[in-house]
């Protein structure tokens, strides 16, 4: 454990990351405490530029706190990532599972599924799944869930072609243990690494994608969010520059940190292939 | 490769591309028949004729009281002679809508692609040649950005920026509304619009090409081809153009194939964006308007636009690299 911090706090960006992030996730966790109201109640007169009132990042144009909007879609935003990221690597896992292992028809098979789900343009899948099964954080969550699968399908099945032929592999084989066991107590722990690294990517991308979908209008509509905060921020950005503004910063903050961290994880994982860095 | 040789791998790249079309139809199929309310209960809201003996006159009319298999059969056919279904909204077939909206389409993605392409092989290939300078870092620290920026906002800033704030270019649309310019004044006009959206478009792109070029370009270096043509004495940026990279693109011209499917949804963002009148845009449109054939028109013919992409590639990896077979 010891060597794997070192190996993380080695990289700066990473550190770096990973602060940024416990920010994040404190702002969320913080949200009802510093701001002991809705996020969708009138605080002040509209579109009051930042520090004007005692609004640190002014108001939007119904007189909201921009502010509390941001810290309470932190919670919407890293909810999403992390749920529907658990969601894909469900899926994915299973799939490149029983394809690495399984081999022959059903390896062909499977990868046939994946390889389809990774042509059609995901964006536009997750637009239509999300308009046809109503806008709400499941439908939400459910979808980013099935665009992003299959890159774990991928990197799991590889993981287990190659550590099916290993010897500790063939040792519970013959030692008559059940497929389960042999697939989730021997190879899955293996294969571990390029998963965490693959699932903290993957969360970035999830809340990339949840700002994208309800900054179409495709959000909860019971729930702040980052994207929505933009997008009626859009018309009015003449006037009112901040409410498209933070929101995005918050993004890019999230994401930037999430990315960071992966590299992070990746170097102290995989320490084999980050000499070349 | 023999002529023989050509045809087969075209055949079979051909046969795949059918394959995965004819999937997209099946999931198009069940899609509209997940989505709420049916065609005839459609009509009957907009006639405002909500009388059940009319609404079951209609869904005999389109075969809705079919058994699914061969409702599944009808569409399957009539997709195959370019129906894609009728816009109840917009009272026009949705074939027509969308390819009047192509060209608008591809004119952004592809411009965005080009500059993509340019700058983010320009820019892997400088953090390649000073790996851990200055240049480098700078490279890496913009391609983080651009990865963890969302492209409507890069859009939003680029317009508040050089739209309201300097006044350079416009943010809004395809060409001077009142203007009425033709020919090359046309284009030109049109090039002042296209500017920000195949910009915005393009940045994520580049970012990702220049990490891309970045690392091919180090794991080429090392090989030994690379050594022979140092100690066979040609210079350095003969070694870089010549040998490195044309070795490097490779995975570049893989990836770019892969990535056609997030270049063409991202073009829904960013022509909502700036009001750019593509299929994108369309898609937004059809979206407010709970226009659900139109917008599973646009899913459908999105993902052709990206087979045919993947098809483009296969081939242009035939020309980049003769090692390639069937």
């Amino acid at each position: 454990m010891t060597a794997f911090l070192r190996a993380y706090a080695r990289n700066k960006g990473a550190v770096a990351g990973a602060l940024i992030l416990a920010l994040v996730i404190l702002t969320a966790a913080a949200a009802g405490t510093v701001f002991p109201y809705s996020p969708w109640d009138m605080q002040s007169a509209p579109f009051m530029p930042p520090a004007e009132t005692d609004l640190w990042l002014g108001s939007d144009a119904l007189g909201r706190d921009v502010a509390a909007g941001i810290a309470y879609g932190a919670r919407v935003s890293l909810l999403v990532g992390a749920v529907s990221t658990v969601a894909a690597l469900a899926i994915g896992v299973t799939l490149g599972a029983v394809a690495g292992y399984a081999g022959g028809w059903v390896d062909d098979l499977l990868m046939r599924f994946t390889e389809f789900f990774q042509t059609i343009p995901s964006f536009i899948l997750a637009v239509v799944l999300v308009a046809i099964f109503k806008p709400d954080i499941v439908s939400i969550v459910a979808a980013i869930a099935i665009v992003s699968w299959p890159p774990v399908t991928r990197v799991v099945r590889a993981e287990f072609l190659s550590l099916r032929a290993r010897e500790f592999v063939q040792a519970a084989e013959v030692l008559g243990f059940s497929r389960p066991a042999i697939v989730f107590r021997e190879i899955l722990p293996n294969a571990l690494s390029p998963i965490i690294v693959l699932a903290s990517l993957m969360v970035a991308s999830a809340v990339l994608l949840e700002a994208a979908l309800s900054f179409l209008g495709l959000g909860d509509p019971n729930l702040m969010s980052w994207g929505f905060m933009i997008g009626s921020g859009r018309s009015v950005m003449r006037i009112a520059w901040w409410m498209s503004v933070f929101p995005g910063l918050a993004i890019f903050l999230t994401v930037l940190a999430l990315n960071l961290v992966g590299e992070g994880l990746n170097d102290a994982l995989n320490p084999r292939v980050s000499h070349r860095r | 490769m023999d002529a023989g040789r050509l045809l087969k791998f075209l055949g079979q790249r051909l046969a795949k591309a059918v394959v995965v079309v004819f999937a997209i139809v099946v999931v198009n199929f069940l899609l509209i028949h997940a989505a709420p309310g049916d065609p005839a209960s459609v009509i009957a809201g907009e006639s405002g004729m909500a009388d059940q003996k009319f609404v079951e006159q209609l869904r005999h009319q389109f075969g809705l009281d079919k058994p699914l298999p061969e409702q599944l059969w009808i569409y399957v056919s009539s997709v195959a002679q370019g129906d894609l279904g009728f816009s109840h909204r917009q009272q026009r077939p949705v074939s027509a809508l969308i390819l009047e909206r192509l060209p608008a389409t591809l004119l952004l993605t592809l411009t965005a692609f080009a500059f993509a392409i340019v700058t983010g092989v320009l820019m892997g290939v400088l953090a390649a040649r000073r790996v851990g300078t200055l240049a480098d870092t700078l490279v890496t620290v913009l391609a983080l950005t651009f990865y963890a920026t969302p492209l409507f906002w890069v859009g939003l800033m680029l317009v508040l920026v050089f739209s309201v704030w300097l006044d350079w270019l416009p943010g809004f649309g395809m060409s001077t509304v009142d203007a009425h310019y033709t020919g090359l004044a046309a284009a030109w006009d049109t090039a002042h619009y296209l500017v920000l959206p195949a910009l915005t478009l393009g940045l994520f792109y580049t970012a990702v090409y220049a990490r891309l070029t970045r690392a091919a370009m180090l794991e080429v270096a090392d090989q030994d081809f690379v050594k022979t043509a140092r100690a066979k004495g040609a210079s350095e940026t003969r070694i870089l153009w010549r040998h490195v990279l044309r070795n490097a693109l490779l995975p570049i011209v893989t990836f770019a194939g892969l990535q056609a499917g997030q270049l063409v949804g991202g073009s829904i963002l960013v022509e909502t964006v700036f009001a750019w009148p593509g299929i994108g845009r369309l898609a937004f449109d059809a979206l407010l308007a709970r226009d659900y054939s139109l917008l599973l028109g646009v899913f459908f013919m999105t993902s052709v636009l990206v087979i045919a992409f993947n098809l483009a590639t296969d081939l242009l990896y035939l020309v980049v690299d003769p090692r390639v077979e069937a």
